[in-house]
């Protein structure tokens, strides 16, 4: 414990529109972390929450409340603090599928990015909320779904894994909304492969190293911030995944 | 180093299955975190402290790590009575669980003790430095400490009293404490501190300032249990940056017969069987005989 870790005080550089909701906030300061890995970012006066790195100097953001809501009406110049990198990140051997829902995608994009993955299925409701998918085409062999079918496959995620082989991967990269989560452990466990699937939760979190048990996830006590947030599908498949999370105070929702 | 005999000991009126427990604050928020730290070791747990309203706690940043420590202001954030079905598998179990309850008043006090008839325990937070109207708020009169341990004593469950350091003598709070018919003193809470970020040029924490935990905070919680310790006859539990066997074994010649771990899990998830391994022989020799004798 004789380490210090003061958030790091970076300054914005540039601001990137990636949808209508989504941007990418890149910092001054680079951060040597693992793809899946997390960070908690200060925004002064308003709040502290955790985000996943979308590169070593960035941040892939939706909006979808108070604290991101600040976020975005920052402007570059301004100063958000960083701690981190948090957390276990994904591990991934041989042959590997990354499956990204909405901005869930980011913490694959950077596994994608290093050429560590074969194939990625990239989801969103419609064609304008795909984030990153020109740069993804450009690392693996890209399957894109929308819920509209304004491009791609007309439907989930999901759609698009029943026509694969699932058992031809090593390593199933998983981040997206719970239900969409849940609907590819549904189709591991179904052909006994869950082990091979790593999924990235989230959970409310406050400290973000471990202490406060505010991500505890039930019936384990795993701590999502510190023993994931990336866990085997074996892992949660019996846990609370799926069918609660807690809030602020603790209380199931 | 001296070794302990393994104990299975009662200490302020709870079977504890060693001499450490979980520190109220830490992994007690839900009872699958409790029962994770019972199953790696700790000889009791302390829940996260449960007040009479559900509380969000303070904006972030709410915790950091700083040289030598854990320096925090969560705000008490809990999920008020609904902790009470939460428990109550493990209250059932007769596991050794000391629920840590926190309020404003000692009417609040008893309000929350209510929801918990099964308690082994409770521990009484009037020691928690960074929220406004709770805890060392109204912990440094010792007037309200014993009329808020009274109020929870009523429930016939043994009372436990937390107290914080951030007093002139922390003696007089302990004395109350015991006047109110505590079964033991905890001793310490957090130490009242704050950092600021240069970078930023204002208070790290979101609340400005909290409480400071961890190895940098021990000899102040030494001191303040040896002062208990001359200061009153109940058992006391010592607690504030207790990582070592070695830490254990001091805490305990201050006065202490139990302690309780909060920040080390930081750096060990582990630290209570780690601490176990190097504290306890089977040739050792009994607790009782080392607890104050740092004393005249």
């Amino acid at each position: 414990m004789t380490e210090e870790h003061m958030p790091t005080v970076t300054t914005i550089t540039a601001i990137i529109d990636e949808t209508p909701t989504v941007k990418t906030f890149v910092f001054d300061e680079l951060f040597n972390f693992r793809p899946g890995q997390f960070c908690m970012v200060w925004i002064p006066g308003v709040d502290e929450i955790p985000m996943a790195f979308s590169a070593a100097n960035a941040i892939t953001v939706m909006k979808v409340g108070d604290a991101t809501s600040a976020l975005f009406n920052c402007k570059a110049g301004d100063k958000i603090g960083i701690r981190g990198p948090f957390g276990n990140g994904f591990y991934p051997t041989g042959r590997v599928l990354a499956i990204g829902g909405g901005i869930g995608v980011t913490p694959l994009f950077t596994l994608a990015a290093t050429g560590e993955v074969d194939t990625f299925i990239l989801g969103a409701r419609t064609a304008a909320e795909l984030v990153f998918p020109d740069e993804l085409a450009g690392v693996t062999d890209l399957k894109i779904a929308t819920d509209d079918g304004t491009r791609g496959y007309h439907g989930f995620v999901t759609g698009i894994l029943d026509q694969l082989d699932v058992t031809g991967y090593d390593t199933i990269c998983v981040c997206g909304p719970e239900m969409m989560m849940k609907g590819i452990l549904d189709r591991l466990v179904a052909k006994g492969i869950e082990s091979r699937g790593q999924f990235s939760m989230h959970r409310y979190m406050k400290c973000g190293v471990g202490v406060c048990g505010s991500c505890c996830m039930d019936h384990e006590g795993l701590r999502v911030c510190r023993d994931g947030p990336v866990f085997t599908g074996d892992v949660i498949k019996d846990s609370e995944f799926a069918h609660h999370h807690r809030g602020p105070s603790g209380r199931k929702e | 180093m001296i070794k302990l005999q393994t104990p299975a000991a009662k200490i302020g009126g709870v079977s504890l299955t060693n001499h450490m427990l979980l520190a109220a604050g830490v992994l007690g928020t839900t009872a699958a975190s409790l029962s994770r730290m019972l199953r790696l070791g700790a000889g009791g747990v302390v829940t996260k402290s449960i007040g009479p309203e559900p509380k969000d706690g303070h904006h972030g940043p709410s915790l950091i790590p700083v040289a030598g420590g854990i320096l925090n202001a969560m705000g008490l954030p809990n999920p008020s009575k609904e902790f009470a079905e939460e428990i109550s598998p493990l209250l059932a179990a007769q596991k050794p669980v000391v629920v840590s309850i926190f309020g404003g008043t000692p009417a609040e006090f008893a309000k929350v003790a209510e929801w918990l008839p099964t308690a082994q325990a409770f521990e009484l937070n009037l020691s928690c430095p960074h929220a406004e109207g709770y805890g060392a708020a109204i912990g440094a009169n010792p007037r309200v400490v014993r009329e808020c341990t009274e109020a929870v004593k009523a429930f016939g469950r043994p009372v436990w009293v937390k107290l914080t350091p951030n007093v002139a003598d922390i003696g007089v709070i302990g004395r109350a404490a015991e006047e109110g018919g505590a079964d033991a003193i905890v001793a310490i809470n957090t130490v009242k501190a704050m950092r600021i970020s240069t970078g930023m040029r204002r208070p790290v924490l979101g609340n400005k300032f909290g409480g400071l935990s961890g190895t940098a905070v021990f000899p102040i919680a030494v001191r303040c249990v040896y002062d208990l310790y001359e200061a009153c006859d109940i058992p006391i539990i010592g607690c504030g940056g207790i990582s070592t066997a070695d830490n254990v074994l001091e805490m305990m010649m201050a006065g202490a017969s139990a302690v309780e771990i909060g920040s080390a899990v930081y750096d060990n998830v582990n630290v209570f069987s780690d601490i176990a391994e190097d504290l306890y022989a089977a040739d050792g020799i009994p607790a009782e005989e080392i607890v104050g004798c740092a004393h005249d």
